[in-house]
């Protein structure tokens, strides 16, 4: 009984598998039977070699997105889907490393043996590329880099960086204050009390949007910074390192927080102290990166600015890409566009509109 | 002796099933994406380059759980192999060879810790290998919260150090001609399964490690030393397991506290597809080569549909480790009838 129950289960298993590789084989079937046909022979290998020229006139492009971690991260996602759909030329290998540089190194051998004409990859780690990409270089195949600089002895083992420019970033902040308070009227000689919640310690972000911002008030004799101290990008160290903040200096003016989520700790913060924010309120709160949580604070007239951290890079990409389609040299690192939002634009407008 | 026949028949099957699997869902690939370069042979050499790492650990894995227990703390303890080459290589300037020497000397000490704990206190392996997991990811951490990159140019040699096949050269779409390639680690990674095969298969160690796991009061009957053998089948895995970690940090090239994450479950996944039978006393570490193959195979599929989440990587392996554990459960069930 036992010996026919066992007879019975494999050759059910084995049913599968026919099963399995008939689905398979469905696909191919079709091309056998006409390669069979001796009259239908050279209509398919027409049609087999029209098929190859379409696909060569799309440009394969393969990307290592990092995962979805965020916000940011599914709208940088969508960037790249919505840019290199097949109506532009294009044909998208998408692949997410679910935040494993392991996964994204196999992506990028599967891309090489694809032979896609574009590798595009957006680092989890900065180091530990040499190998792959050097395997890339060796197929031919350019590595255009997304968001994140990768630490390496050779340069020419990517052929461009797209990227946030976070100096730039820190300087509109800056500009934006000056306007503001040219807007409001105070006075030029009047003080102006500014601490900083700075993101995590030498995280690019946190570096370039120091220096811009310092760039800017250092031109302006009355702008007065009080302290500078990290908050790691999280909101409940923000709110933390607010909360001193307060206790230490009793005439705060301006707030910056290096990421949104830290400028909702310090709202938080400043409201459990007595204290008002926003366009209305003794204290200016700005922050950067503008996802939307930030807008929700900007209505709610908590916030005052946010300086976007534009998270669509696919347009940028797809113009390095036409670029080097036509031979013509790229340069080597490139900012996307990004502005700045704050109470006095229709932000429900904005709101709905954004990817992100 | 026909029910012994039998018997060998069935563990024999897990293993062919094991295979048979693997070349179907390979050729499946081939069928699907012959298009777009499934067959060529380096997909095939890049299972062996991306996995190497996985393949040792596997293999220790393996003989773990044959000898009765599981390890879980694989993926914690190759991530802290990494973080301490680098920290010695980048840090301690320390020159390569003797950082690995150190590594292999950290795998055996906390192989030996924990098969003390396991053999001669009794303790669940579970409990202490989680314990060990813990340990390892938390040392990880203490160590550098940063990420280490290792710049040594003997490392560095050796990372990159492709080893070219100069046959079957395939020329590209950009006109470049491509031969086959793998790298040192897949030739250590072979080396060792074989060793790790001809030890359990042909020794009289490996032979004690089956009855151990096939069955502990019968192993003791037969004058086996069932403590000793159970703390050098840990001994010898945390051995495996920093070599696995070295193979593993060749392709990363960087110690970081959140690598090999959930490598100790592809580990046992890898294991268990290769007919490696929890319970103890059966398994085969080609099966497990098999396995961490049939996983390397569903990555590559999933990479080159294109449009897929690769999150179906993970869903894919479940259906199959349901399935082989269902098998093996009949497989064992009419055994008993047998009986």
């Amino acid at each position: 009984m036992s010996k026919r129950g066992l007879g019975l289960f494999v050759s059910a298993i084995m049913l599968t598998m026919l099963a399995l590789t008939g689905c398979g084989g469905g696909a191919k079937a079709p091309e056998e039977s006409k390669a069979v046909e001796s009259s239908a022979e050279q209509k398919s290998e027409e049609a087999k070699t029209e098929e190859s020229k379409q696909a060569k006139e799309k440009i394969v492009v393969g990307y290592a997105q990092v995962g979805a971690e965020s916000d940011w991260r599914t709208a940088n996602t969508e960037s790249f889907k919505s840019t290199f759909v097949p109506e532009n030329g294009y044909e998208l290998i998408f692949n997410d490393a679910q935040q494993k540089q392991e996964n994204q190194i196999k992506a990028i051998r599967d891309f090489i043996q694809q032979e896609v004409d574009y590798i595009v990859l957006a680092p989890v780690v900065e180091t530990g590329w040499d190998t792959v990409l050097q395997e890339a270089k060796d197929a031919g195949i350019p590595v255009i880099l997304s968001d994140r600089m990768i630490k390496t002895s050779d340069d020419s083992l990517y052929t461009a960086l797209v990227c946030g420019d976070f100096i730039k970033e820190g300087e509109t902040a800056g500009h934006w204050l000056e306007d503001y308070i040219k807007l409001k009227g105070k006075n030029h000689d009047e003080k102006i009390n500014i601490v900083t919640l700075q993101g995590t310690i030498g995280a690019s972000a946190q570096v370039g949007r120091t220096d811009g911002f310092a760039n800017i008030l250092a031109k302006n004799s009355n702008w007065n910074m009080l302290a500078k101290q990290t908050g790691e990008f999280t909101q409940s160290k923000g709110q933390e390192v607010m909360e001193s903040f307060l206790k230490q200096f009793d005439d705060i003016d301006v707030v910056v927080a290096e990421n949104d989520n830290m400028a909702f700790g310090a709202i938080d913060a400043i409201k459990a102290a007595g204290k008002t924010c926003g366009p209305e309120g003794e204290i200016t709160v700005i922050s950067y990166d503008a996802v939307k949580a930030a807008f929700d604070a900007m209505i709610a007239g908590d916030l005052n600015a946010s300086i976007e951290c534009s998270p669509l890079h696919g347009p940028r990409v797809a113009e390095i890409i036409q670029k080097l389609e036509k031979g013509e040299t790229v340069e080597k690192i490139q900012y996307v566009d990004e502005s700045y939002f704050d109470t006095s634009m229709d932000l429900e407008k904005i709101k709905s509109e954004r990817a992100y | 002796m026909r029910n012994k026949i039998k018997n060998i028949d069935n563990k024999a099957f897990l293993l062919y099933m094991t295979i048979v699997l693997f070349i179907i869902m390979y050729s499946i690939g081939i069928i699907m994406f012959g298009n777009k370069g499934f067959q060529k042979p380096q997909v095939f050499l890049n299972l062996f380059i991306s996995n190497a790492g996985l393949i040792v650990i596997a293999t220790g894995m393996t003989m773990v759980i044959i000898s009765g227990g599981i390890d879980i703390s694989v993926g914690s303890f190759v991530a802290l192999t990494c973080m301490v080459l680098a920290w010695m290589m980048e840090k301690g300037n320390m020159n390569a060879v003797s950082s690995i020497i150190v590594i292999m000397l950290m795998g055996l000490v906390f192989g030996l810790v924990q098969g003390i704990l396991i053999a001669y206190l009794n303790i669940q392996p579970f409990i202490v290998t989680l314990a060990g997991m813990f340990f390892a990811r938390g040392m990880t951490a203490i160590i550098s919260q940063e990420m280490i990159s290792i710049k040594n140019e003997t490392f560095l040699a050796w990372a990159n150090n492709k080893i070219t096949i100069p046959l079957f050269g395939i020329v590209n779409k950009k006109g470049v001609t491509v031969y086959p390639y793998i790298y040192p680690t897949v030739i250590a990674a072979l080396i060792i399964l074989v060793i790790m095969f001809i030890l359990l298969k042909y020794t009289k160690f490996g032979r004690s490690v089956y009855a151990v796991g096939g069955n502990e009061q019968s192993a003791l009957l037969l004058g086996l030393n069932v403590k000793s053998i159970k703390l050098k089948v840990y001994i010898l895995n945390g051995l495996l397991c920093s070599i696995g970690g070295f193979l593993f940090c060749l392709n990363t090239c960087a110690g970081f506290v959140e690598q090999a994450k959930g490598f100790e479950m592809e580990a046992i996944a890898g294991s268990v597809i290769g007919g490696t039978l929890l319970t103890g006393g059966v398994g085969n570490v080609f099966g497990s080569l098999f396995g961490v193959l049939i996983k390397g195979t569903i990555e590559a599929f999933v990479s080159f549909q294109g449009t897929l989440s690769s999150w179906w990587t993970k869903i894919i392996i479940a259906t199959i480790l349901a399935f082989f554990i269902v098998l093996q459960s009949i497989l064992a069930m009419s055994k008993k009838e047998q009986k």
